[in-house]
């Protein structure tokens, strides 16, 4: 996978994951030109388009458009399911996920992302284990002080 | 200078690095701090050091130091200095030494750091970073934990990237973690070598046994997937492996559920055959087996396309066209199908469709498919499918010079039908196709000249709105088409006629040269005609109709229209002058057209022997410099130098250079056949038609709403609540006031008022004053009653009310009220009785408005909070001297008039007659905000009748709470985005159960109690933002499912969000 947008119906984005380098510029007109493309699009549609030299496989859940461009030997279906997947653990992890907890949490929602993906492929397909680590996570974000000393006991 | 380099490499010698140092902090645990500041004292010593490598160890050790909790600042400069040093190396390595250690050192701590930090690193591989860490990582793909060994896994994939020597030594791990046992590892190595063997098969085949089990053996639709295209790629350059997989795959295809599975297989058989079967052929055996699974592939196939599902359908379509390829014969059966698929919704499908049923046409049912396209294009809404229709039939119909036509009329009445689209964009596409068939197509012109010389009649058609620009182009064809081969005419007259309206003057010029070229040629065939009869006047009638249009097109704008036509219109005019003198001239006339136009193929010139001694290639003039760029010129510029340049040139030229130019001439006329070519305005029409369609302007600015949906709803609700609430508390103060009257009169009746002030405090306050018991003779002792707890003090007023004041001052006793209030900049916003107990007798009612934010100190000293107070004299008495004072704390005071000591009150600037209320405002200063406070007060005042005055007191509590500093402020969703993104809030939540209120109540309420305004809503989900007076940002997200509200929050201080949401929560419980 070469990078992850998510975007709201207005076009905002509210999340991006890059797994290419590219300049900052670029990834502006990436996002700019992709945003306008998804969201021309009727819903009826079906969720792949060729963009470029690249395959764009997008989803809409609710108000957010999750976007993922893959390469040409890319399967779309399992791109689908990663989009899925994905959305089902900010799902599991926010409890009814919607727009605003990736805004106001949008930490958390790139970590969760991190711990699914890696270098733009699936790294954990389990979702138990990914909510677990994220669980642990969290925990060891509240307890970080008393970590760091530890090790010097 | 030189010995110091010198000095400086031998010290180096025995320089610590990092690895020394930390074995020596670990070494010295009880003397720690005396090590380390050794360590400091020589790292001092080396940032002196000219050497960068010095410093740069140096440096690498601070951070290291830093890390621990050393202060490390004192190097700042050399950190400085070591990081702007040319080489890139020291810097990566300053940053990464650190990194990696945090790897090693936090590792064996916590999992989940090492997993932070191995998350963070793939974001960020440079091939400096990937060789220097590329062995930590693999130590790491060892580690104990399968969550650590999964991250290095994957970031090994990154590694190897950018570092690809580090491949050889990690591979044997890496082909070990393929048989790890937990599954998130090894799909984590399928994924690395999957990837990697996509870039480079060869050195993976050794590999296809260990893939080979796994995927018989793995149940994972994820890895599977991934081996199957691991396959993929091996399979082109290890024949005998395709034979192997076809079972496994077949079984996969014919049992799979998962359709990502599915496609997988079908695209791997597809691609795997591709190579297979076209280069070398396999055994006959295996060709056999490789067809049938192809029919199963097209049979799964035609599953998917036949699916609901919109992104099935097109996959399957995807794939069908990549089958088409290889295998035209399978899909052609499935003809109805994807003819089908052109009704679908989805634009994108009907393109692959079409693109499919380009492969599918054969001679047999190319005139049904094309119907089929017809009607579609009929019914096609939206110019760019339609014109995508168009190209597409005329794709399909012209490809390999026509293979598939067989019947030519056919044809021509399918383009004479499409020249009745309107919008499109293709007239040329049209147009040069009519054109080539016709030349093409000797049997044909008969029923083409009927066909064009009807167009041209109804040319007006064409010609309507501007809508219909691109279609007139037919135009060109037809009057070209026309005139050439005029003899086919039935009606030449009329045609000529049509050719010569002067309608067509409105037509673009380069149609309109030709129109008038072959308005003459036309002519000439008529001329013709007419002189074999006796009747010479229908002759001559036509050269007068030649000699009475023409003028229109001789003032033309066009050069080319009007160039043709005066030549052209005093050819016919000397023609006239013969046919007077009864000259028989058409065949002369017919002699300016004469000579038939042949075909000539792309490849013919090749065929014709260069002559000898002309070098194609040697230049005839000397090759242009390459500075000079006419073509760059504007073309204004060209236009009017043009002349200039060709007079000076025409000097010069000789007679060689002119028998040269000939030739060229004569070359590019041979490779010319159709002297007709498109003149560059027509090009340019083209150009500009996209321009004008996309347009996308209008449609960024449809998509893209004005407001942020929530925020105006929200605020409405929240104006519409404050509202309600007013009126209700303008009605419960009538009530009230109404009631209070009556009870002065009508005394000894108790009246509970706990109702009544509880619904008037739900509003809202910023300060709660809540008087204490007061320490008041018995005679005097006020009903005081803290509205929280009206009904456990209900009785001690009742004693203190009920009787001694009936015996003493019947009508002086006092009992107070206080009201708090809440103002804004804008006026009055919430009233509320705090401590209300409006007794029979009052005497004062204190209102006390709620510290109002002192709007103007806000600006530029966050710390002032003012109180505004209501004194109400309910007695019949006059009140007095009335002096307020507080007690101070360490965090807030009073402010007094300058010279006043601590503890001073502050008079009252007014005096209250009986029934009689005034407004006084007390400012506070506060240091910090961050905690809710309690301020003890007395309010000191004398009571005076005709005989005698009476001191009074009264006690009281202000309570300034944390919502009470927060200042309602609007935000818009971006700034609260970017505010979030800022990343300095600390974040705490808290959640409230059984709470049972619609949403937007609950919404209101925090609104209206905390001050906060609602950012943005959707649904059940709201996020919202307030500002304290010291401008602290607090922001919430408001989340309810059922009973149970959770609220995170964020703030850039976590004392001052604790206490905002205890507030909130108090205010949900206590409903």
């Amino acid at each position: 996978m070469q990078f992850m947008l998510l975007f709201s119906r207005q076009g905002k984005l509210r999340l991006q994951k890059w797994y290419v380098p590219l300049s900052d510029k670029e990834k502006k007109k990436i996002t700019r030109e992709l945003v306008q493309t998804v969201l021309a699009r009727k819903p009826k549609m079906c969720s792949f388009l060729e963009w470029r030299d690249l395959k764009v496989v997008y989803k809409r859940y609710a108000s957010l458009y999750f976007c993922c461009a893959i390469e040409e030997q890319d399967n779309e279906l399992i791109t689908l399911e990663i989009i899925h997947r994905y959305v089902e653990l900010l799902d599991k992890y926010f409890g009814s996920v919607c727009e605003l907890d990736i805004i106001f949490n949008f930490e958390k929602a790139y970590f969760i992302l991190d711990e699914f993906l890696l270098g733009g492929e699936a790294q954990e397909t389990s979702k138990k284990t990914v909510l677990k680590a994220i669980e642990q996570a969290d925990l060891l974000q509240e307890v970080r002080p008393h970590v760091v000393t530890l090790h010097y006991e | 200078m030189a010995l110091k380099i010198v000095k400086g490499s031998i010290d180096r010698m025995f320089d610590k690095n990092l690895q020394d140092l930390v074995r020596g902090i670990r070494n010295h645990k009880e003397d720690e701090a005396k090590y380390i500041s050794t360590c400091i004292d020589e790292i001092k010593q080396e940032l002196k050091q000219d050497n960068i490598a010095v410093k740069a160890n140096a440096v690498c050790k601070l951070t290291y130091l830093q890390m621990l909790g050393y202060d490390v600042s004192w190097a700042a400069f050399n950190i400085v200095e070591v990081m702007s040093s040319s080489k890139f190396t020291y810097k990566v390595k300053i940053g990464l030494y650190a990194h990696v250690w945090i790897c090693q050192e936090i590792g064996y701590i916590s999992q989940y750091d090492t997993g932070v930090a191995l998350t963070g690193l793939s974001c960020f591989v440079t091939p400096d970073l990937a060789r220097d860490l590329a062995n930590d990582i693999m130590t790491l793909m060892s580690h104990t934990k399968p969550y650590i060994r999964k991250k290095a896994v994957l970031i090994m994939y990154k590694v190897f990237l950018k570092y690809p020597e580090s491949l050889r030594p990690a591979f044997p791990r890496l082909k070990e973690k393929l048989e790890d046992p937990d599954p998130g590892v090894q799909s984590a190595a399928v994924n690395v070598i999957c990837e990697l063997a996509r870039r480079n098969p060869k050195n993976y085949l050794s590999l296809a046994p260990l893939f080979f089990k796994l995927m018989t053996s793995s149940t994972n639709n994820w890895v599977l997937i991934k081996i199957i295209k691991l396959f993929g790629a091996l399979t082109p350059l290890e024949p005998r492996l395709g034979k192997k997989l076809i079972e496994p795959l077949t079984n996969l295809i014919h049992s799979t559920s998962a359709m990502s599975l599915l496609y997988e297989c079908v695209n791997t058989v597809i691609a795997g055959h591709d190579v297979n079967g076209s280069p070398f052929l396999p055994p006959f055996s295996l060709a056999l087996f490789l067809f049938l699974r192809f029919q199963l592939c097209v049979q799964k196939l035609r599953i998917l396309i036949e699916d609901s599902d919109q992104n099935l359908k097109y996959l399957g379509l995807l794939a069908m066209s990549k089958i088409l390829k290889t295998h035209p014969k399978s899909v052609q059966s499935h003809k109805d199908l994807i003819l089908q698929c052109l009704d679908d919704k989805d634009e994108s499908i009907r393109l692959r469709a079409l693109d499919l049923l380009y492969g599918m046409v054969s001679k047999k049912n190319l005139m049904e498919i094309v119907k089929k396209l017809m009607l579609h294009v009929d019914k096609a809404e939206g110019t760019t499918y339609r014109d995508e229709l168009l190209t597409k039939i005329i794709d399909i119909c012209s490809q390999s010079n026509y293979q598939y036509i067989t019947n030519f009329e056919w044809y021509i009445s399918i383009l004479v039908e499409l020249t009745r689209l309107e919008g499109t964009r293709h007239g040329h596409l049209i147009a040069s196709q009519m054109l080539d068939v016709a030349i093409r197509v000797k049997a044909i012109r008969v029923f083409a000249v009927a066909q064009m010389a009807t167009l041209l009649d109804n040319a007006h058609l064409m010609t309507g709105n501007v809508q219909r620009k691109g279609i007139c182009e037919v135009l060109y064809a037809a009057a070209w088409i026309c005139g050439e081969f005029s003899e086919h005419l039935e009606n030449p007259m009329q045609t000529l006629e049509a050719m010569l309206r002067p309608k067509v003057a409105t037509l673009p010029g380069h149609i309109q040269a030709v129109y008038v070229q072959n308005a003459a040629k036309l002519f000439a065939t008529l001329l013709k005609n007419q002189e074999g009869n006796t009747d010479r006047t229908a002759a001559q009638e036509t050269s007068q109709l030649m000699i009475d249009r023409l003028p229109l097109f001789v003032q033309s704008a066009n050069l080319e229209v009007q160039e043709r036509a005066s030549c052209i219109l005093q050819l016919v005019k000397y023609i006239q002058k013969l046919q007077q003198k009864d000259v028989e001239v058409a065949e002369e006339v017919i002699a300016l057209f004469a000579g038939e136009l042949n075909p000539v193929a792309p490849k013919a010139q090749k065929k014709v022997p260069v002559p000898e001694g002309l070098d194609l290639d040697a230049w005839i003039n000397e090759p242009p410099s390459e500075s000079e760029s006419e073509d760059e010129q504007p073309k204004a510029i060209f236009a009017k130098e043009e002349p200039k340049h060709s007079r000076a040139r025409h000097t010069e030229v000789d007679e060689k250079e002119l028998a040269k130019r000939r030739e060229a001439r004569k070359q590019e006329q041979a490779n010319n056949p159709f002297y007709i070519k498109a003149s560059p305005s027509s090009q340019k029409v083209y150009q500009e038609a996209p321009g004008v369609e996309h347009i996308p302007v209008v449609q960024i600015d449809l998509s893209v709403p004005l407001k942020v949906p929530g925020l105006p709803m929200s605020d409405q609700y929240v104006k519409l609540e404050e509202e309600r609430r007013q009126k209700e508390r303008v009605e419960k103060k009538k009530k009230e006031k109404k009631k209070r009257k009556e009870k002065r009169g009508g005394r000894g009746k108790k009246h509970d008022s706990g109702p009544e002030s509880e619904e008037d405090i739900t509003p809202a306050h910023m300060v709660d004053i809540v008087t204490e018991e007061m320490p008041l003779a018995d005679s005097e002792k006020l009903p005081v009653r803290s509205h929280r707890a009206a009904e456990a003090l209900k009785s001690p007023a009742e004693d203190g009310d009920a009787e001694s004041p009936a015996s003493q001052e019947p009508k002086k006793k006092s009992s107070k009220e206080k009201r708090e209030k809440k103002k804004d900049k804008d006026g009055d916003r919430k009233v509320s009785v705090k401590n209300g107990n409006p007794t029979r007798e009052t005497a004062l009612w204190m209102y006390i408005y709620g510290a109002e934010i002192d709007i103007q100190g806000n600006l530029q000293d966050g710390s002032q909070v003012v109180v505004s107070v209501i004194f109400e004299n309910k007695c019949d008495n006059f009140l007095k001297t009335m002096e307020f004072n507080v007690l101070d704390s360490l965090n807030s005071k009073l402010q007094r008039p300058e010279g006043s000591g601590p503890h001073d009150g502050l008079s009252v600037p007014f005096q209250l007659p009986p029934g009689v209320s005034n407004e006084a405002r007390f400012v506070f200063t506060m240091q910090s905000i961050v905690m809710p406070q309690k301020l003890k007060g007395t309010l000191t005042f004398i009571i005076k009748n005709e005989d005698s005055s009476t001191h009074e007191k009264l006690d009281f509590k202000l309570h300034f709470t944390c919502s009470s500093y927060l200042i309602t402020t609007p935000c818009y969703s971006d700034a609260f985005a970017k505010l979030l993104e800022s990343g300095d809030l600390k974040c705490s939540s808290v959640r409230l159960e059984g709470v049972n209120m619609p949403f937007h109540h609950l919404l209101a309420r925090i609104c209206f109690h905390h001050h906060f305004s609602v950012v943005e809503r959707i649904d059940s989900c709201a996020s919202m933002y307030s500002r304290s007076i010291q401008g602290h940002h607090v922001c919430l997200l408001v989340k309810t499912s059922g009973q149970t509200v959770s609220i995170d929050a964020k703030c850039d201080e976590p004392t001052l969000l604790g206490n905002v949401l205890d507030e909130i929560k108090q205010t949900f419980s206590q409903c």
